[in-house]
């Protein structure tokens, strides 16, 4: 037995490693829109992977991912931003962007402290609707206090710099390498996967410590988990706050990524589309929301930089599918295809994929208890 | 005081209106243990069918059509997806309508566009005045035809075999089915039921004094799962007394923008989250829903 989990911890890691290689050697080869297209994705990943562990370990559903994303976008944008603005004025500290970042992951997982002694009372179901109420609440909050988003027009996002090495537009210090000019899209892919490197790590690693193991008890049965003495309530508020700072470094990465932050970009489809992403990948597992996200948040902007090219998509104000629709279409099709057919998601493809098709005479997986969100750990035979 | 009555009035065929697609959701909730977040795509759906087909075909055959191909929608739904996964985690099926509701919001869009579609109801924009304080015909019509709906179904609940038998599905699934209770078709009548409120609830909510049909009508559903959820998401009454809190909540909060300008303009609109927010610190179930037994 050990010796074959030995054998795929190695073939795993081997994998891993040499993704990345790909993924570090990947800026001296394409083009910008595929780096730019990466960036986007990075952000995502680390949105997904903290929503993953709210949902997909702990099984507390929630739809205020985009509210979370929002306060660390907005947060980003006032403490390193400027005051400015011509019709409606707004504030800003003008800090270097370091800090905003971090004070924008800082006041995200308040947000979420903030939030839990509600999410604490709540079950299943009723906590996925008051969550549903944050976004709401959360997007008047922005559209009022014109003073820190800039009203409904929105404001803009302070390029990012660390120790006087720009990420935005001025490209200080040159930087070159193999003779391919660093620019601003080089240097934020690098940004990017070195931040989403880190979350995945830092989320695989917890799940397979002790809090990890209780997260998951939690899910299966907050009786059980509190006979085998774990504190639900201290554990759901922590994952809360987890989650949302990962929400919080998402949505600064998202302010780099457009460029600018507008009220309306944190509405519930945001949301949606995050559930979209853990559901697709495959609940509870790192690499599975990695692969939902970058699908879900690489989709639209692929198509719509091919859409010359697709026949079936138009360009915006024609009769027909816009690339944004074209991708709603599809992963809309795509969550409802996953949860009929592969509760595991994508992860739970590769692992069915892995597996070696087993003797006749072994008794089919047995399905775990039906309170169960999806559990992949079973074998994921649909249900 | 006349302003508080007229509020209190427009308040009330609101509510009207969000408790018919509030006890679409606890019927279905109760029938199938499914959570539906796409009562909003069906009342866009139904109301779609009902403004695109009025001028070719007449009105009235025009809501017949769209009611019953509403209600056509939400068994098919329970047909072909629904009803192969009972058993399923509560997450998995409320992400599962998430999916679905996504696919027909998206065509509905993209079908209705920028334009909005006039459903061209006979009574128009008339308004009436019942004891000094007025009304629009749409909204009062709305009081009357909700206020039936729900009487018959409160009527069908408590005596037909179907109540009965959903009663008892929700009881406990395993015994009803055992005592000869086809829990797949009451499950089925229960979309049914949702599909044809829906579609109702579409019909007057895109009446005067809203313009007509456009995709952002999605968004009353949506306002509706509050009701829902404050009244008790297992509690048919509660869906009622939680639709009417919520209708009477926002035309008040709308109504008296001035005085609460400090909140900010429109907060109408939040006001049903607002409120359910505050009635779940308190009651963790909603007003009327089974409370959970097991602490931890």
């Amino acid at each position: 037995m050990s010796d074959t989990s030995t054998a795929t911890r190695l073939v795993k890691g081997v994998v891993l490693l040499a993704l990345l290689v790909v993924l570090l050697a990947l800026p001296l080869y394409v083009e910008e829109f595929w780096l730019r297209t990466g960036f986007a994705v990075f952000a995502a990943i680390i949105g997904a992977v903290g929503l993953n562990l709210l949902v997909g370990t702990t099984g507390q559903l929630s739809l205020a991912h985009a509210f979370f994303l929002a306060v660390g976008a907005l947060t980003y944008v006032y403490v390193s931003g400027d005051p400015g603005g011509s019709a409606i004025e707004y504030g800003g500290f003008g800090l270097p962007p370091i800090v905003g970042m971090v004070a924008g992951v800082v006041m995200a997982g308040l947000a979420g402290v903030l939030f839990s002694p509600i999410a604490a009372r709540l079950r299943g179901i009723y906590l996925g609707v008051a969550s549903l109420g944050l976004v709401f609440i959360g997007q008047h909050l922005l559209n009022t206090w014109t003073s820190v988003s800039g009203g409904f027009n929105g404001r803009l996002a302070p390029a990012f710099d660390l120790f006087g090495f720009s990420f935005g537009g001025n490209e200080e210090p040159y930087l070159a390498v193999l003779g391919v000019p660093f620019g601003q899209a080089e240097r934020l892919w690098y940004l990017g996967l070195a931040l989403c490197a880190l979350a995945c790590w830092f989320a695989s690693n917890l799940l397979r410590s002790r809090p990890g193991r209780a997260l998951q008890n939690v899910r299966d049965s907050e009786v059980a988990a509190s006979v085998m003495g774990v504190n639900v309530q201290e554990y759901k508020a922590k994952v809360f706050l987890v989650s949302s700072m990962y929400a919080g470094l998402a949505g600064v990465l998202y302010a780099l990524s457009i460029g600018s932050v507008a009220p309306e970009s944190f509405s519930l489809l945001l949301s949606v589309q995050y559930l979209a992403m853990i559901v697709l990948g495959g609940l509870g597992s790192v690499g599975g929301a990695a692969m939902g996200a970058a699908f879900v948040s690489a989709l639209p902007l692929v198509l719509q930089q091919y859409s010359g090219s697709l026949p079936f998509i138009v360009e915006p104000g024609q009769p027909g599918i816009v690339a944004s629709q074209a991708a709603a279409f599809l992963y809309g099709g795509a969550i409802v295809l996953v949860v009929m057919f592969e509760p595991g998601g994508l992860a739970g493809l590769a692992r069915r994929l892995k597996r070696q098709p087993r003797p006749p005479q072994e008794s089919p997986p047995v399905s775990t208890t039906s309170s169960a969100p999806a559990d992949s750990s079973s074998g994921g035979t649909p249900r | 005081m006349n302003q508080f009555l007229s509020l209190l009035l427009n308040g009330l065929s609101l509510g009207a209106i969000y408790a018919l697609i509030a006890l679409g959701f606890v019927i279905i909730f109760k029938a199938s243990e499914v959570v539906t977040f796409m009562q909003g795509s069906l009342l866009l759906l139904g109301a779609y069918l009902i403004a695109r087909l009025s001028e070719p075909i007449g009105f009235w055959a025009a809501a017949a059509v769209g009611i019953v191909g509403t209600a056509a929608a939400a068994v098919l739904v329970e047909r072909l997806l629904i009803s192969r996964l009972r058993g399923a985690p509560v997450i998995s099926l409320a992400i599962l309508t998430i999916g679905v509701d996504l696919i027909i919001l998206t065509e509905i869009t993209r079908r209705i566009g920028s334009d909005i579609l006039n459903v061209g109801h006979p009574w128009g924009g008339d308004a009436v005045s019942i004891g000094g304080v007025g009304i629009t015909t749409n909204r009062a019509l709305a009081i009357v035809v909700a206020g039936i709906l729900i009487g018959a179904f409160f009527i069908a609940f408590k005596f037909s075999s179907w109540g009965i038998a959903m009663r008892a599905a929700a009881e406990d699934g395993e015994a009803a089915a055992l005592m000869g209770i086809r829990l797949g078709w009451v499950s089925m009548v229960a979309w049914l039921v949702a599909g044809v409120l829906a579609a109702v609830a579409g019909l007057f909510a895109t009446g005067s004094p809203t313009p007509g049909v456009t995709p952002a009508i999605w968004a009353v559903a949506l306002a509706a799962l509050p009701a829902a959820i404050l009244g008790g998401l297992d509690s048919t009454g509660g869906a009622l007394v939680g639709g009417l809190i919520i209708g009477v909540a926002t035309a008040m909060a709308a109504g008296y923008q001035d005085q609460i300008a400090f909140l900010g303009r429109g907060f109408g609109e939040v006001v049903p989250y607002v409120v359910m927010v505050a009635v779940l610190l308190v009651r963790p179930s909603g007003l009327f829903g089974t409370r959970d037994v097991t602490r931890v």
